[in-house]
């Protein structure tokens, strides 16, 4: 079965999450980071920075610890073993730290297909906001979907 | 940290490569955890074979994240204003990855100089994995 394109343009609820300082380390941990700015919050404040800054792409793996109960891509298709991770982009506003909660919101931009339906094209902007509701970032995941 | 001088380097000129991994099973399972990504199949070798795997693959965001820090070895991070990448291939577990980038072209956006970087993540055999780009703040 296809895509359910009813998912089109729906938007998901406002999710929550706090940006944790062990998880943090343990990102610079598993990544083998060599600046101690991502691991020591005394590095990060040496450097200006308020806290233990988030690295480029932490938000993604915070926007799938607070999954959409609304416009999830899980309830689009009857087979999610067969949605693969095709793109991935990140604009980038202000800087997420250690100890920011943050509010994301998820919505369904496009879905589209190629290959006459054989491979479909889900593509969904995330809004991360800060506790002072500062736009931090748009994380826009493309998945394919293979029919 | 140091940093290239990115506002007076020439369109085509290559950065210097950022050799990361080897993508281990212990870093999967760390990368797990540390991302939030608890997808089995980068991490369960039995779940894998299920799904018909000959055994675990790494994160994709993984190497997404070993070329975030070469973007950032080129600039801090608060310079970083777009960072994209399109998955190619999958990275089997134990790969070592190489990430590598080019200048494109210097732009100006909203009165701000920039850079755009073409990026790509390979592995032990040449295999490309990841092409990207980021665009980062000159001024």
């Amino acid at each position: 079965m296809p895509v359910d394109r009813s998912f089109l343009g729906v938007e998901s609820e406002d999710r929550f999450i706090d940006v944790e300082k062990g998880q943090l380390k343990l990102f610079a941990m598993a990544t083998g980071e060599s600046d101690p700015a991502y691991s020591s919050e005394e590095a990060a404040k040496a450097r200006g920075y308020r806290n233990i800054p988030a690295p480029p792409t932490f938000v993604f793996g915070l926007t799938l610890q607070a999954p959409a109960k609304k416009g999830n891509m899980i309830d689009m298709v009857d087979n999610v073993g067969a949605v693969l991770h095709g793109e991935q982009e990140f604009i980038y506003h202000t800087m997420i730290y250690a100890g920011d909660r943050l509010r994301l919101k998820t919505k369904t931009v496009d879905i589209y297909e190629k290959k006459g339906g054989k491979m479909e094209f889900i593509v969904q902007d995330t809004t991360v906001h800060n506790q002072d509701d500062v736009l931090c970032l748009t994380a826009r995941t493309v998945a394919i979907y293979r029919n | 940290m140091s940093y290239p001088d990115l506002a007076n380097l020439a369109p085509e000129q290559d950065l210097t490569p950022h050799e990361a991994g080897p993508a281990s099973r212990w870093v999967l399972a760390m990368f797990a955890g540390g991302s939030g990504d608890h997808n089995p199949m980068h991490i369960d070798s039995d779940f894998a074979k299920i799904f018909g795997r000959e055994d675990v693959f790494a994160q994709g965001m993984l190497s997404m994240a070993y070329l975030a820090q070469f973007v950032r070895q080129q600039a801090p991070q608060e310079k970083l204003r777009n960072f994209k990448a399109r998955f190619t291939a999958i990275t089997p577990v134990n790969a070592n990855i190489k990430c590598e980038g080019r200048v494109l072209e210097h732009v100006t956006v909203d009165g701000e100089p920039r850079v755009r970087i073409g990026l790509r993540t390979s592995i032990d055999d040449g295999t490309v994995t990841m092409e990207g780009e980021a665009v980062i703040a000159t001024a």
